[in-house]
């Protein structure tokens, strides 16, 4: 009993994670045409029916919301998208041509938590020229391809893109915890 | 509809083309794996999301931006997730030259993980 995650309660026998059954309630009122009292309670049921069917385990807790660093984020993040749009099939044609252009690079980011190193690699896919191929969750280390890191220069500048977006993801989403890693030093 | 309202749609569905147009050449054209996982994922999700913003701005009701949105928000988060599995299938099956890369931090940490 202790060791239940918060925000669950116990169904049939199931720890039942209410933050889950919540966003999993979301995504079926988005999928449904209108919002009414009776789509939120099958939204509810078809949630609860999943998560004890499917037991998943305890989701990491770490995750708070600040608006101005979420809306930072995602300002950032439609900027990225846009510049990643054109520009970079060409970049890419030029690139990757020739040989030794491109680099995979290993950065381990500063904070621990499940959350951010999936947030985080997902924001990641946004930059032009960096694409995540390799994740390791134990050190919360993340492995990019990098298009056009050709020398020393351009492998710190892809780490230093790495720890930045990494940043932003921890002042839109992170804890407290999370946020001292992220200003108590810039070196991890 | 008038023809200023049809315009911002246009421009939005012929961009979200070119740049999904782009994704297939990319995969078309560039030489290795990893640099068309570039291809494969970025224009392509740009391409879809301003389809999705031309649908938007056409049946500008709340069930279809709902709809849309949630298309958005899956794209988005199982774009990366793919690219993370086909690029871990590679390395493990040995399709990366590592000589062709400048650094290869991955290759170094499969083999010190090996020993």
């Amino acid at each position: 009993m202790e060791e239940r995650p918060r925000y669950s309660v116990r169904v049939a026998g199931r720890t039942v994670q209410l933050p889950l059954v919540a966003w999993l309630t979301l995504i079926w009122l988005l999928m449904g045409d209108r919002f009414s009292v009776a789509n939120v309670l099958s939204g509810i049921a078809a949630a609860l029916v999943l998560v004890v069917v499917f037991p998943f385990p305890p989701l990491d807790p770490g995750l708070r919301f600040h608006p101005a660093g979420f809306a930072r984020f995602a300002g950032r993040f439609a900027y990225d998208m846009a510049r990643a749009a054109g520009p970079l099939a060409l970049q890419a044609f030029d690139t990757g041509l020739q040989r030794r252009a491109n680099s995979v690079v290993a950065v381990t980011l500063r904070t621990h938590s499940d959350f951010i190193l999936t947030a985080t690699s997902i924001a990641l896919s946004a930059l032009p020229g960096a694409l995540v191929v390799d994740v390791r969750r134990q050190t919360g280390t993340l492995f990019l391809h990098a298009l056009g890191a050709a020398d020393d220069a351009g492998v710190e500048s892809v780490r230093r893109l790495v720890l930045d977006q990494e940043a932003r993801v921890v002042r839109a989403f992170g804890t407290r915890e999370d946020r001292a890693l992220i200003e108590g030093g810039t070196n991890p | 509809m008038s023809l200023a309202a049809q315009l911002p749609i246009a421009a939005f569905l012929l961009v979200g083309a070119s740049a999904s147009i782009g994704a297939g050449l990319g995969l078309l054209r560039l030489p290795d794996l990893l640099t068309r996982m570039h291809a494969a994922t970025k224009p392509q999700s740009v391409g879809l999301l301003l389809v999705l913003v031309a649908v938007g701005i056409r049946f500008p009701t709340g069930e279809v931006i709902t709809t849309l949105v949630l298309i958005a928000l899956l794209q988005l988060t199982t774009v990366p997730v793919a690219a993370h599995l086909v690029g871990r299938a590679a390395y493990r099956t040995g399709q990366v030259r590592s000589e062709d890369l400048y650094v290869d931090e991955l290759a170094e940490a499969l083999d010190a993980a090996a020993d």
